[in-house]
């Protein structure tokens, strides 16, 4: 590694010198942009062509060429989708498990995050690498057990398998949580201690508060991956006035899937809650994604 | 650390107790999520796996009779193939693009919160929606994607119904969600001290060399993670594969199973044949593939440096 360097060294140091490094970045940072930009317009591309395609007329859709643009924008196509299948029904059954695991998430996470952070008790390292070694786990282990109790207490055909374990904390929350905890300095828990607070009065009156930022992020990160979630719905909601939106979009490709103009529009309606978040809390998300890199 | 927990541990008393007692107070809903979600399914899974069981009737012990099938069961190797293509080729694949494109970005790009937002809407989408489109896009006959096909001249492609093409198709469509790993590239990119950057540019390096002997070594504990992160997940393949191939009638998998993956097949056992034992025992096998998996990138991890080693 030293000796290579050395000769690197020897050769930029050649003909061209500073100026021709100065061009080098130049044209790189030019490269750069060139790429970004267009694998951009890819990453778009599919979405545009999603909303493109759900305002064609049905006869428009099967055009050979593809039209670009809607020759006549058929904004009713949205209102339409919302009634082959009951979009709103589904939504509002999406939004009501989202609630609920979020409350759940973020109330369990907190708590075990400060047990794992600010309370000093022996074996706690030992169980945290313990706990956290189940982010490993692969759903398919537990799944089937997991199934065959809820059936056995009457559970399937309920939210509340997708709602009632995100009361018991989730390893990887607990561990971004934990690192928002290490940042807090001691001395401020240690006044109240002194003071005589409890751990518990300690955790709602002086933590809760800074840790605000972090309970966003957890809670943003429960809402997209509830509403992403397709697997345990499709195992557990058997009735179909509780299936939730990703369940009933399958469904509706499933019965009408020659109708894409209907179908890019229930698309579009289902993706714009988590779009709309996105925009509002953009910040939270991105550092919420940088903490849960920063490992190790 | 270490040390102030030895002497702790030299002196027990009431104190010690006490914070015990408060610690586990407050780890309660992880002692009891970890016996009811992890550890209890864990082995009570092990023990399907040994017997024949529908739900309807009580489980029927019936020895490693289910491991003996699976040997036997051709589609079940399918779709052990088929996802080992995807951990082996697709996974590495994503990853070289997502660390391409954090690499591109973080050239102190301008616009870059645009540049990152459109990178990362894709993540946020769910899957089901995201994959409607896809399916769309690559539809054989009125499909976008084979317009562009044939605008370069080329024959259409059959993305989804050619055995050849499927798999590549969805790592294909798999690069469209690799959002949130290129942000966690681009933050641990960001984290590199520019004053090493710096010094490596005085002794003359190019950007390739100051990539590969200072960037690469620096993030190389977010590589490892998100190499992780990403095995797992990507042995449980199932939702993509699922909305793109799944028919009324239950069926899934492709043309030819040449979409059919692990998950796939283990849901189609259990939930659609209730054959709970023969399931648990694929979850038992794919379970020790990932820990075997994991495990090897662990003994293997060598490459991986750690600022604090320093």
């Amino acid at each position: 590694m030293h000796a290579s360097d050395t000769f690197s060294t020897a050769s930029a140091g050649g003909p061209g010198g500073l100026r021709s490094r100065r061009n080098q970045e130049r044209l790189g940072q030019a490269l750069a942009y060139l790429i970004c930009t267009l694998v951009a317009l890819a990453f778009v591309f599919p979405l545009y062509w999603m909303v493109s395609t759900a305002l064609k007329t049905d006869a428009e859709i099967f055009l050979v060429p593809p039209s670009l643009f809607p020759a006549d924008p058929q904004w009713q196509n949205f209102a339409a989708s919302t009634e082959y299948i009951p979009f709103w029904q589904y939504m509002v059954n999406t939004l009501l498990i989202c609630v609920l695991a979020i409350v759940g998430t973020v109330t369990s996470c907190s708590l075990i995050a400060y047990g794992f952070a600010r309370v000093r008790w022996p074996g706690r390292n030992g169980v945290f690498i313990v706990y956290l070694s189940t982010i490993m786990l692969p759903a398919q282990v537990t799944m089937i057990p997991l199934y065959i109790v809820f059936r056995q207490i009457g559970w399937i055909g309920t939210i509340w398998p997708l709602v009632v374990p995100a009361f018991f904390g989730n390893a990887l929350y607990v561990f971004l949580l934990r690192q928002f905890f290490m940042t807090i300095p001691n001395e401020l828990t240690d006044a109240a201690r002194i003071d005589g607070a409890s751990e518990l009065g300690i955790f709602r009156r002086i933590m809760l508060p800074l840790l605000k930022p972090a309970l966003a992020t957890v809670a943003l990160f429960t809402f997209v991956a509830t509403y992403r979630d397709f697997l345990g719905p499709l195992i557990y909601l058997t009735e179909q006035n509780q299936w939730t939106i990703s369940l009933g979009l399958k469904m509706f490709q499933n019965m009408y899937g020659a109708q894409w103009q209907l179908m890019m529009a229930a698309a579009t309606l289902t993706m714009i809650p988590t779009v709309i978040l996105f925009f509002l809390t953009q910040r939270t998300f991105i550092e919420g994604i940088a903490l849960t890199g920063i490992k190790g | 650390m270490a040390v102030a927990t030895k002497s702790h541990t030299a002196r027990w008393d009431a104190g010690k107790t006490r914070s015990l007692l408060t610690g586990l107070a407050f780890i309660s809903p992880a002692i009891a999520g970890f016996l009811l979600f992890a550890a209890w399914p864990i082995f009570q899974s092990f023990y399907y796996s040994f017997t024949d069981y529908n739900i309807f009737q009580p489980p029927y012990w019936i020895g490693l009779q289910n491991y003996q099938d699976l040997v036997s069961d051709r589609v079940y190797g399918i779709a052990l193939r088929n996802t080992l293509y995807m951990v082996l080729i697709g996974l590495p694949v994503h990853l070289l693009f997502d660390f391409l494109m954090a690499l591109l970005l973080a050239t102190r790009i301008r616009g870059l919160s645009i540049y990152r937002t459109i990178f990362y809407l894709p993540s946020i989408t769910p899957v089901v929606a995201s994959t409607i489109v896809w399916l769309w896009l690559f539809n054989g006959q009125y499909g976008v994607l084979n317009e562009i096909v044939s605008l370069f001249g080329f024959s259409k492609i059959g993305w989804l119904t050619d055995p050849a093409f499927t798999k590549p198709s969805l790592i294909f469509m798999g690069m469209w969600f690799g959002g949130n790993t290129i942000l966690i590239y681009l933050a641990g990119l960001r984290d590199v001290p520019t004053s090493l950057l710096e010094a490596a540019e005085l002794d003359g390096a190019n950007a390739l060399r100051k990539t590969w002997h200072v960037t690469l070594p620096m993030i190389s504990p977010v590589i490892f993670y998100t190499l992780i992160i990403n095995v797992i997940g990507y042995f449980q393949y199932f939702t993509e594969a699922w909305v793109l191939t799944a028919t009324r009638d239950g069926a899934a998998g492709g043309p030819l199973n040449s979409m059919l993956f692990y998950a796939m097949y283990l849901y189609q056992s259990a939930f659609q044949q209730f054959k709970m034992g023969y399931a648990s025992a694929q979850a038992w096998v794919l379970f020790a593939v990932v820990l075997l998996a994991t495990g090897l990138l662990f003994r293997f991890s060598g490459w991986v440096y750690y600022r604090s080693e320093e």
